[in-house]
């Protein structure tokens, strides 16, 4: 044999070097100890208002030599990361978080209540409705009043020198290329001030569903002419919003403090309660959101920590946040020195405001909510009757989306569980050869191989796997499980008394997650093999130049691409309407049709996938060897019969296992859809594992019927993979 | 001929060009948000370009702007050390069992086989809490080396699968050469094998690289100490609930492609550099 000319390019050499060298920092250096005594406190701040916390744990510790540790957590990982960390001890002593969530923190046993930090808890330090929001259900104080959250509207002084005296007013008040107003017309949160205006609820008394009735249509109807007059922006997000008030496209906005302290310095507004509708019986009264203080019972006896957190609601330090928010202290309100004009406004408009149900049932109003608003905005006509048939639909929604009273008895479970155990034993026992245990010794030396692989797979991936597919039998939010037996499954294939094929029913969700799956492996795969091809062309120049810039998708982090493309489909401000309407053609609602939605979200996966198959298939091609290529040019083949029957059959063994699994990928990639269509319109889009996800995250938190689909969805796969296979060995 | 050459080379570099502009065409509008200091502008116009080109994000992303661009930096450093020892990980432990799966008969290879597979079908919606749990009885919470582990084994059946049909493509010969030659079977691996498979090897380190290095929700879940955030977990910071910070997220996203687009760009000669071809002669 040839001998191995051994090649050792720098490159190389460094890389792994810097590898070895990674490596081996992270065993001899991670993070020191803690300190043992210190107090920690989690919030889910950003900006001025993170830095007030970070700045206030600093001068405690200074003051008083205790060691605070403050760490800002994402907010999309805070909930489910503290209920996690308090019931493995490993918690904060402190956190901060919203009111909407104390009864869940409540009932799954994560807080302490307020009173055992606070033995005087003095209600007139805090303003009388946060107080109030503090008290949960059972009149005990969980929490201490911290800040008020809350919309108001923000008014650019320039294009608007007089502040409207209403809301009609102020729609009235048009330029040429601003809007009167800007807010996110599609978000419930903030369409609510509309909906109490016309003397509606979103949440009734009994967790009833309260988007529904004359308050609930007349709401949809005036924010549907808001849009459609032109006043009001279509489908805008926070962040066009923003956008729009900072690029001075509207003159007036609905929206939080978040957005005041972002804007540059000498920008011209003026911060005001949302004026009366006149149109509307009652004011038009935003959400209130109360940031609660809250202690963890592990810590709620040491007595370091409640110091601490009665300092850190304490009207002295309340004065040292207030210029980054709407403090629920009463004092500093007094003191003009201290608080700036913004805030004022703010704490004005949250005065005026309607604190949220603290009920479980609340957070599982947006997403119908936001449904039917989205519906009637897009409805072709919108007369009462077209409104109400809406609003019945997102009300349907609701009602089928709320936890059920399940309740069976374990003793069948328990019998199917240990027959099944029975059985399998008995037919591994009868299918185990006589050779099979000396058969087990002779691959000894093949098990010292794959012993790690093993360990690692059934420790790390399969156990959690199968304690989260256990999860499918019980039913209820995760502190109050009840078994269920079968019926999660059950309910899932029944499509919860729905039609079989209505929309977000289990069936029509499945005809979906398929031709996304299919359409999108095979874009994956043309677009990755033929650009692998290009790219392995021996005489192709700037290789390494092109090769590095066709990565740069799958570089770049999914969650900031996937939301560009969300922004490029945009209706009104989109680049893809922008192109189209360059070329002459008539901008597409790319959202509101399932079609386009669906081309929108696979054209985001595809961008992002195919490097990935490109850089597979071009490793593969590495097999090829180049000598038989050039046999066969010789012998004159034509590239086509060089490709179909030399270059593709050498691929197909690692192409396969690729596309395989970038199938059951795709099956299973949530994010996109998730953050690009949304599953818009009206669930259409919806792929079975983002209805999963939709289960666990924003309807009651249900997390055994999200593991029912999360099995269904694995047994979907399994089936496919068998039959496949079965094809295959009858083919050959 | 050459004319036929030229037009062909033609060719071929505007099919890669216009495949350049659809994969950069997205990345400029971050690039735009990166840059400006107003957020995007709102015209809807087709080529992406900050009107009003500052570097504000960046210091806000890096945290230089708050002063805590150290901590920046050491944050940088645990997704580097995260990510590359994750990749040497899984090739590590995965190119044994892979090329056990390729050429020793054992019982139970066909099996595992398909219960590898089985571990790829199972969505990940309701496994993130029983892996906290393990981590925490293991006392890997907070530490660089128990998101190594974790990112390792959910990267190990892809490595597995690819490797194994990478070892398969080499010629058993060269093996059997070099076992002839005094070798074991363990030292065939490590001298034969593994160099003759070096592009897989890398495609494969750098997909567990790639995957580490963007993973956010265990991250965020494991780690509860600022020094031990890993990049995405400090970019994810920048979403809110009601809003995000869209400038400085894209700035630190883009900041956080930069080292992967490095890694690649070096290790691209390993990943191409067809060494088997023509190897099994005499």
């Amino acid at each position: 044999m040839k001998a191995q000319k051994p090649r050792a390019p720098w490159k190389a050499w460094f890389l792994a070097f810097s590898l070895l060298l990674a490596a081996v920092g992270l065993v001899a250096s991670d993070c020191k100890a803690p300190a043992a005594n210190r107090i920690v406190l989690w919030h889910a701040y950003r900006g001025a208002e993170e830095e007030a916390i970070a700045q206030l744990g600093a001068r405690y510790q200074a003051e008083t030599g205790t060691a605070v540790e403050v760490l800002a957590v994402p907010f999309l990982a805070y909930a489910s990361k503290l209920s996690s960390a308090i019931a493995r001890d490993q918690g904060p002593d402190v956190f901060i978080d919203a009111h909407e969530r104390l009864s869940s923190y409540r009932e799954e046993g994560l807080l302490a209540r307020a009173e055992a930090a606070f033995p005087k808890y003095d209600i007139d330090r805090y303003d009388s409705i946060a107080s109030t929001v503090a008290r949960d259900e059972d009149g005990a104080a969980w929490g201490v009043p911290f800040a008020l959250k809350g919309v108001a509207l923000i008014v650019n002084t320039e294009l608007m020198p007089e502040l409207p005296a209403s809301v009609e007013q102020l729609v009235k008040a048009r330029n040429d290329g601003v809007f009167p107003l800007a807010y996110e017309s599609e978000s419930a949160y903030v369409h609510a001030p509309w909906l109490h205006a016309f003397g509606g609820a979103m949440l009734g008394p009994n967790d009833a569903y309260g988007f529904t009735g004359e308050s609930a249509r007349r709401s949809v109807a005036f924010a549907r002419g808001l849009v459609s007059s032109g006043v009001v922006p279509n489908g805008a997000d926070g962040a066009l919003v923003k956008q729009l008030f900072e690029s001075r496209k509207a003159a007036a906005i609905i929206a939080g403090p978040g957005v005041v302290s972002e804007l540059p310095p000498h920008f011209p507004y003026q911060v005001v309660p949302l004026p009366p509708l006149r149109a509307a019986p009652s004011r038009p009264d935003p959400f209130l959101t109360v940031e609660l203080l809250l202690l963890t019972p592990r810590t709620a006896s040491r007595p370091e920590v409640s110091a601490f957190a009665r300092w850190l609601a304490s009207d002295e330090a309340a004065k040292l946040r207030v210029r980054a928010q709407v403090v629920a202290n009463n004092q500093p309100w007094h003191d003009d020195t201290v608080v700036p004009v913004a805030m004022r406004a703010f704490h004005e408009a949250a005065l005026r405001s309607r604190p949220m149900s603290t009920r479980a049932a609340m957070r599982a109003t947006w997403e119908p909510v936001e449904q039917a608003i989205r519906g009637v905005m897009r409805a072709a006509a919108a007369d009462d009757a077209a409104i109400d048939a809406i609003l019945a639909e997102s009300r349907r929604r609701f009602e089928s989306a709320r936890p059920r009273a399940v309740s069976a008895s374990p003793t069948r479970g328990l019998v199917a569980l240990g027959l099944g155990l029975l059985l399998t034993a008995i037919a591994l026992y009868r299918r185990a050869k006589p050779r099979f245990w000396s058969g087990v010794r002779a691959s000894a030396g093949a098990y010292a191989y794959v012993v790690y692989a093993t360990i690692a797979v059934f420790v790390l991936v399969v156990l959690p796997l199968v304690a989260g597919a256990v999860m499918s039998f019980f039913a209820g939010p995760r502190h109050q499980m009840t078994y269920a037996g079968l019926g999660n499954y059950v309910d899932i294939l029944t499509a919860r008394g729905g039609p079989l094929f209505g929309y977000g029913s289990f069936y029509r969700t499945l005809l979906v997650t398929v031709a996304w799956t299919i359409a999108n492996v095979a874009l994956h795969v043309t677009i990755g093999l033929g650009l692998a091809l290009l790219l392995s062309r021996p005489l192709l120049r700037a290789k390494g130049v092109y090769r590095t810039l066709l990565i740069v998708p799958w570089a770049v982090p999914s969650y900031v691409t996937a939301l560009a493309y969300k922004g490029m489909f945009h209706q009104q401000f989109g680049a893809v309407n922008a192109i189209l309407r360059k070329v002459g053609a008539e901008p597409v609602a790319w959202f509101s049709h399932f079609s386009t939605a669906f081309a929108a979200n696979v054209a985001t996966n595809v961008w992002l996938g195919f490097p990935f198959m490109m850089v597979v298939i071009l490793g593969a091609l590495t097999n090829v060897p180049k000598d038989v290529l050039e046999a066969a040019d010789i012998d004159g083949a034509t590239p086509w019969q060089r490709f179909s029957r030399i270059t593709f059959p050498l691929l197909l063994p690692q192409l396969v296992p690729a596309v395989v699994l970038g199938a059951v990928w795709t099956f299973n990639m949530f994010n996109v859809v998730f953050l690009v269509s949304g599953g818009e319109p009206d669930n259409q889009t919806d792929i079975l594992v983002s209805e999963a996800y939709r289960w666990a995250f924003t309807r009651h938190a249900q997390y055994g019927y999200a593991a029912a689909y999360a099995v269904l969805i694995f047994g979907i796969l399994w089936l496919t993979s068998r039959l496949s296979r079965r094809w295959q060995a009858e083919s050959t | 001929m050459s004319v036929r050459a030229n037009v062909k080379a033609l060719v071929v570099h505007t099919l890669l060009g216009a495949a350049v502009i659809y994969a950069l065409y997205p990345v400029l509008w971050v690039v735009t948000i990166a840059f400006s200091r107003d957020g995007l502008g709102t015209d809807g116009f087709v080529f992406p370009w900050p009107r009003d080109p500052s570097f504000m994000n960046f210091a806000i992303a890096t945290g230089i702007s708050t002063g805590k661009g150290a901590l920046f930096l050491r944050q940088f450093v645990n997704s580097l050390a995260v990510a590359s020892a994750t990749a040497l990980m899984s090739v590590a432990v995965a190119a044994p069992a892979a090329y056990a799966l390729a050429r020793l008969p054992f019982v139970g290879k066909r099996t595992g086989l398909r219960a590898l597979m089985l571990t790829q079908m199972f969505p990940t919606v309701a496994s993130a809490v029983p892996l906290y749990f393990l981590l925490s009885q293991l006392h890997l919470l907070d530490r660089r080396a128990g998101l190594v582990i974790a990112y390792s084994a959910s990267a190990l059946p892809f490595a597995i699968f690819q490797l194994k049909a990478a070892f398969e493509a080499i010629p058993v010969e060269l093996e059997e050469a070099a076992m002839v030659d005094g070798a074991t079977r363990f030292g065939a691996l490590v001298r034969v094998v593994l160099p003759a498979a070096r592009p897989a090897l890398a495609v494969t380190a750098l997909f567990a690289f790639m995957s580490a290095w963007n993973e956010f929700v265990l991250a965020a879940t494991l780690m509860s100490r600022e020094e031990a955030f890993t990049l995405p977990v400090v970019l994810q910071r920048f979403v809110g609930e009601h809003a995000a910070a869209w400038g400085p997220f894209a700035a630190g996203s883009l900041l956080v492609s930069i080292p992967v687009m490095a890694v690649f760009y070096i290790a691209q000669k390993q990943l191409l550099s067809g060494l088997t071809a023509g190897s099994v002669k005499g």
